[in-house]
């Protein structure tokens, strides 16, 4: 029984399977599914009963965004798949590891969904520095064409589809799927107004369905091995297997595929090996650089969803960045706030314009001249940059570490003040 | 209709507009930035935020931004609200932060929106105290100022320039806060419309370059509504004086004539007001030697002009009420409308179709709705370019058509664009060489004149059966002709668009066919666009005879059957070849010159009185769409420049409104003129309209150096305004309303507090009258032309072309526009280009007449033909003839040069 049908193929060692090898793994099974009737309706429908939810970070059930696709005679012919491999969140390295380690499972599942919406052009847009996954895509790509897998009337089936592979320029904002399709379509990476929602205008101003290299991946295993598989994977409420990573002050920092629900302890101890020695765990953001600081008294809590949200964080990318007692919180914050202040695409105020504020601040702070007006500033700009301020959801990413870090490491934010010095330099 | 409750109260608004455009219709004060009436919205500043209620019992509310919410029914909303409130003051801190405050120094400082907001949001002190962002500035040509450390990064510029002017060279650049808004390099900004960057930003990133060489504040210059004179579309404006010279020009809103865009002609072209050159005495002219004369002496020498024939040549420059005062003065059947021949045959054509019912000549607000254009010959973008910004408009019909299937608002401007992408509205031009509107056109048909017109023909006859065959036509032709033919016959308001300048009438008689065509089939009006080149081209075209020609006036006065000639501000140089019209003057015993500037012709005259310019006299002008409209005195002449109508009046007596209401009863199709005038019964117990504002400062310093006693003010008899801060503004009546002002709304984003709703007509205002009734029932179609007899051997077919800046005489004489003007040029293709030796920038002879040319090979010229731009009357037109032989040429015609030139298809070797 395959229990991590991500990374089962994955093997560091060596390079990617090549089409042959990544078949005879069951590879390829769900397109000949497909090819035996399997209508795209019938293929929406079993990924709703999966229960999938988009592994990008909003966590937004598979199946029924793809419903949202306009189907039928008065929808317009031309739809468009988009998968969204420009993985920029900071400590976040999961989709790197599907794409080099196994890219057949990610073309393998891009057919599935692109069957499921009707589209017949699917773009792959990659993070321009993630090279080795370009040079293993470009030749999955050319097996899978030559295999009659991608192109026209794919294995007898009429269905035509062609990937194109596009390496961004690079730029955090692509990961928002909007923004990602203004730069796909050669415009200025700043998000879209949402409504309307890609779905129904997208790319080029037509359906289009952008998701996660992780999602897409989870989708070969559900056609091949069944719902009632995929159900079992799981050990919590949301199903399915996923990628942890943990990254920081561990002992064997990493990335691994585990059941849903796992508990977050299992991953520190068992798989990251733990905090390196001497140090202890003082917090850790569950998800990437864009979610709520958690407290090793949350440690027992379950990596699932509404498990990490009900203490106010989010399971995100499920990329753990690891914050122990002899790295400054306050500088790790400052980190974050200078990538986000840059990453900024510029389009709306707030984050525009309050996120290089929020910088120079824990500049300040760095440099001993941190003081309580500057705080008080700090904590004014976790509601002014927060949800539904902003254009799209960077700036209220960026707030959450900040706002969680001015709750729960405020002694350390007061010790800047008052020693004028980062006290853990001294 | 839906009604929303606002902070409490009850609106009724309309559903399909958003929060933010719907409060300011209603008169209320909400600040913002990236909209745009005109641009919808974008979602960018985060300004006008406002607090959003699901029901009555909804305590809490959400935050939205009122641009990009829908003014659903039953949409509660408070902009009152605390939470609200201090987002719009968080907002406008960080728009503040690395803002350099100059307001001292800034050319936008008085009028400024973000001034305006900043109060409006109530932000008072500054907490930022860290480094601010700077940025370079860029050279932006001789008409735009660049000063990026200004720029709260509202996108509005970009949208403008770009998405809404079809520009491609000012781009948003860079991100994060360090977004920069300007040209990959620095150079003169390439669009016909940089001008209306100024009113667009909300703040002084982009302002008037001119107007900072002689600044004022806008509260205290003196200014009155005026109307451009720039081209026969008749844009409102705003002139502004002080110390007695015109500083700039701005927009004034008329919500069927120009909206809130300017082109950078009518914005930059007018400071020949100020020109040294200007005439202000009146003078004898003896064998090239001018004597001043008192005003007895000219008292006397235009008595002469009283008794016994006379001829008198009006002009298309000149206001209807000066060409009609000299139509009084000579009587109907000496008085010539001053065009050449072809263009008053062709002005006459239009009159005639103007006439017709089946037609309807549409406004630019029209030419925005269209949903399928059909451009004959005209260079819209040079001769008229507000309706080729309009026209950028009309193929957006589509977007919006598309966007309506998908539920999108109209308003959702990005969404709007990103749904449509490159789908729009047919717009097919066909045209002597290419034109700056190629970008957004379905079609471009290139050849000559007479092929044009009979692929019109061919077009009118797959409308209508009824239509006369075209003759033989190419066969390649034949596919756009059915594709051009279908799109008009399916639109919803096809548009035809033809005129004088392309240089052949049957392209006028063409596209009446086709409009024609299209009435037939549909059984309703369609609108029937021609374009006439100059402010008053109808007006005077409506005064003088159809059948007086001015070939006919300069042979009587060549053969002396006429002695005595009044020429009104017209340079006959510009109208006949140039041999005829010397022939013709030296013929002429007493010439009587009337005019602004020296020309040609005031060299020649015996007598010549100076006239007032535009801004310095109360005048109607006549646009394309015979719709007449008031133009007001902004500034006083100080020298003994009258305007024209007066020097021709009895005594020089009379005021402008004596001479309007005269017009109105005696010239037929100027019943409606004296509609204009504003009515002085509704003026606050009798009071003027002050043309100074409420602030308007150093009256009583202004002359100080002279003499320290504050003269009187100067009395303004003829009109309802003042020369004055004192009377009563006008507040509300929007005919008389010169630069908008409103408490708390010292920029031109007033203009809202002025229009019934945003985007409508102006309260109380009107939108000038339209003066041509049809009363004509369906007129027959125009016989097809024959096709024209073949050119010499080795010549080439002739088109004329235009340039925006140059080929309007008055605006050439202002230093910005000169500075953008290029030599006279021919183009050509590069087949011919090569044949003759010639390479871009070549020195051309033409006819061997010593007319000289700078060779511009474009790409896109049709073997075999030339276009040809006389600069400013550097080539006579008239000379040229219909075919041209070339060849290179060792003198160098001009240092101007055509590396200036914007053109679309400049022919580069190797592309």
């Amino acid at each position: 029984m395959v229990t991590k049908p991500l990374t089962k193929n994955i093997d560091m060692t060596r390079g990617p399977l090549a089409i042959a090898a990544y078949e005879s793994a069951d590879g390829y099974q769900s397109v000949q599914v497909i090819a035996g009737g399997m209508s795209p309706e019938a293929v929406l429908q079993l990924v709703r009963d999966s229960g999938l939810k988009g592994r990008g970070g909003a966590g937004f059930p598979t199946g029924l965004k793809w419903s949202f696709v306009p189907q039928g005679e008065n929808s317009p012919a031309q739809k468009y798949l988009v998968v969204n491999a420009d993985e920029m969140e900071p400590g976040t390295f999961k989709d790197r590891l599907l794409m080099e380690g196994d890219p057949h499972l990610l073309i393998e599942g891009m057919i599935i969904a692109s069957y499921a919406i009707q589209a017949s052009m699917a773009y792959l847009f990659l993070r321009g520095e993630y090279t080795a996954s370009e040079r293993a895509l470009k030749k999955a790509i050319g097996e899978a064409y030559d295999k009659g897998l991608l192109g026209k009337n794919i294995l007898g089936t009429g269905f035509n589809l062609d990937i194109v592979l596009h390496t961004s320029a690079g730029r955090y904002i692509c990961g928002e799927e909007t923004a990602l399709l203004n730069a796909l379509e050669g415009k200025r990476a700043t998000p879209r107004a949402k409504p309307p929602f890609p779905q129904v205008s997208g790319l080029w101003g037509k359906p289009t369905i952008v998701n996660n290299v992780e999602t897409i991946c989870n989708l070969p295993g559900i056609l091949t091995y069944g719902v009632d598989w995929y159900h079992g994977l799981t050990k919590g409420s949301d199903h399915g297997s996923k990628l942890f990573g943990v990254s920081g002050k561990v002992k064997t920092p990493g990335c691994w595929e585990l059941p849903l629900g796992t508990p977050i302890r299992e991953l520190l101890e068992d798989y990251a090996g733990g905090m390196r020695d001497g140090l202890q765990l003082k917090g850790f953001l569950p998800g990437g650089g864009s979610t709520d600081f958690m407290l090793p008294e949350h440690l027992d809590l379950h990596l699932d969803y509404a498990e990490i949200a009900s203490v106010g964080s989010r399971l995100a990318t499920g990329t753990m960045i690891i914050l122990d007692n002899k790295t400054c919180p306050v500088g790790m914050v400052g980190n974050l706030m200078k990538f986000f202040a840059h990453e900024s695409c510029g389009f709306c105020t707030p984050c525009r314009d309050g996120l290089p504020w929020v910088d120079e601040i824990f500049n300040e702070f760095e440099s001993g001249r941190g003081n309580e007006k500057d705080l008080q500033i700090l904590h004014e700009h976790v509601d002014y940059l927060g949800p539904g301020r902003t254009f799209c959801a960077l700036a209220p990413g960026a707030t959450a570490p900040l706002g969680s870090g001015l709750k729960y490491f405020a002694e350390d934010f007061q010790r800047h003040i008052d020693e004028k010095c980062c006290p853990y330099k001294h | 209709m839906a009604k929303i409750v606002v902070d409490g109260l009850e609106y009724e608004v309309d559903s399909d507009n958003n929060l933010l455009q719907e409060c300011l219709s209603q008169g209320l004060d909400l600040p913002y930035f990236c909209w745009h009436p005109c641009m919808g919205s974008v979602g960018a500043c985060r300004q006008c935020a406002v607090k959003q209620y699901r029901d009555a019992d909804d305590k809490d509310g959400l935050l939205v931004m009122a641009c990009m919410t829908p003014a659903s029914d039953g949409a509660i909303i408070s902009i009152e609200d605390e939470q609200a409130r201090d987002m719009r003051e968080r907002v406008i801190e960080s728009l503040m932060i690395s803002h350099p405050h100059d307001c001292p120094v800034c050319e936008e400082g008085g009028e400024c929106h973000l001034q305006d907001m900043t109060l409006m949001s109530g932000h008072n002190y500054r907490r930022y105290d860290k480094k601010k962002r700077t940025h370079r500035n860029q050279y932006l040509g001789p008409f735009i100022n660049h000063e990026m450390n200004r720029c709260i990064t509202c996108y509005r510029c970009v949208r403008y320039y770009d998405d809404y002017a079809g520009g491609t060279d000012l781009v948003a650049q860079a991100s994060h806060h360090h977004t920069y808004f300007g040209r990959h390099e620095e150079g003169v900004l390439e669009s016909e419309f940089s001008g209306n960057l100024v009113e667009v930003c909300p703040t002084g990133v982009f302002t008037d370059k001119a107007f900072s060489e002689h600044y004022a504040r806008k509260w205290d210059l003196q200014s009155a509504p005026s109307v451009c004179t720039g081209c026969a579309v008749g844009c409102n404006t705003t002139p502004g004086e002080r110390y007695g010279t015109l500083r700039r020009i701005v927009n004034r809103y008329n919500s069927e004539v120009n909206g809130y865009f300017l082109c950078d002609r009518g914005r930059f072209g007018f400071d020949y007001v100020n020109s040294d050159a200007r005439l202000t005495t009146p003078v004898r002219q003896v064998n090239g030697v001018s004597t001043a004369i008192a005003e007895s002496q000219w008292q006397a020498l235009l008595e002469e002009f009283t008794s016994g024939e006379v001829i008198g040549i009006g002009s298309p420059r000149a206001s209807n009420e000066s060409n009609f005062a000299l139509r009084c003065l000579v009587g109907d059947s000496h008085f010539y409308s001053g065009m050449s021949d072809s263009e008053h045959g062709a002005t006459q054509l239009i009159l005639e179709l103007a006439r017709d019912r089946a037609f309807h000549s549409p406004s630019i607000r029209d030419i925005e709705r269209a949903d399928a254009v059909l451009v004959l010959g005209e260079d819209l973008t040079n001769v008229a370019p507000r309706i080729a910004l309009a026209l950028r408009q009309s193929v957006r019909n589509k977007a919006k058509e598309l966007a309506a299937s998908c539920n999108i608002p109209r308003w959702q401007d990005a969404a709007v664009r990103e749904l449509a992408q490159h789908e729009r509205s047919p717009l097919a031009l066909l045209s002597g060489y290419a034109t700056r509107l190629e970008d957004v056109a379905s079609d471009s048909l290139i050849d000559t004149p007479a092929v044009l017109a009979n692929i019109g023909h061919a077009i009118a006859a797959k409308l209508s059966d009824k239509a006369p065959a075209p003759v033989a036509l190419a066969s390649d032709y034949s596919a756009a002709v059915s594709r051009i033919a279908e799109q008009l016959a399916k639109a919803q308001r096809p548009l035809i668009i033809a005129g004088t300048c392309a240089g052949d009438v049957a392209l006028i008689r063409a596209a009446a066919n086709i409009a024609r065509a299209l009435h037939a089939s549909s059984g309703q009006v369609t609108d029937l666009c021609l374009v006439v080149p100059e402010v008053n081209s109808i007006g005077v075209g409506l005064l003088a005879n159809k059948d007086n020609l001015l070939s006919a006036a300069l042979e009587k006065m060549h053969s002396a059957a006429v002695k005595k000639v009044i020429v009104l501000e017209n340079d006959l140089y510009r109208r006949a070849g140039h041999q005829v019209v010397t022939d013709a003057l030296a013929s002429v015993e007493h010439l009587l010159v009337v005019d602004q500037l020296p020309t040609a012709t005031t060299a020649k005259a015996h007598t010549l009185l100076p006239t007032t310019a535009f801004s310095e006299h109360e005048a109607t002008y006549v646009n394309y769409e015979g719709r007449a409209q008031l133009s007001f005195q902004v500034q006083r002449n100080q020298s003994s420049a009258m305007p024209a109508w007066r020097w021709f009046s009895d005594r020089r007596q009379g005021n402008v409104e004596a001479i309007v209401n005269r017009c109105a009863e005696e010239a037929k199709d100027f019943a409606k003129l004296d509609d204009l005038l504003p009515d002085v019964k509704q003026f606050v117990a009798g009071m003027k309209v002050p043309r100074q504002s409420h602030r308007y400062s150093g009256r009583t310093a202004m002359i100080a150096n002279l003499n320290v006693h504050e003269p009187k003010q100067p009395v303004d008899d003829e009109s309802v305004l003042a020369f004055s801060m004192e009377g009563i503004p006008s507040m509300k009546d929007a005919t008389i309303l010169g630069a908008a002002w409103a408490p708390s709304w010292n920029s031109n984003q007033a203009i809202s507090k002025f229009q019934d709703e945003v985007n409508g007509e102006l309260k109380q205002g009107h939108t000038g009258s339209l003066l041509i009734e049809r009363t004509d029932p369906n007129a027959s179609y125009f016989a097809v032309d024959k096709p024209a007899k073949k050119g010499k051997k080795g010549a080439l077919q002739v088109a004329m072309a235009y340039q925006i800046f140059g080929s309007d005489e008055l605006s050439a004489r202002s230093h910005s526009i000169q500075k953008r003007m290029t030599d006279a040029y021919i183009g050509i293709s590069p087949e011919d280009a090569e044949a003759l030796g010639l390479v871009q920038g070549d020195s051309v002879s033409l006819n061997g007449n010593g007319d000289l040319a700078t060779a511009c090979i474009r790409s896109r010229i049709k073997p075999g033909t030339a276009a040809v731009y006389c600069g400013d009357n550097q080539i006579n037109a008239h000379s040229i003839g219909e075919s041209l032989l070339i060849s290179k040429s060792a003198a160098r015609s001009d240092d101007r040069g055509i590396s200036g030139l914007i053109v679309s298809d400049l022919y580069e070797e190797g592309y």
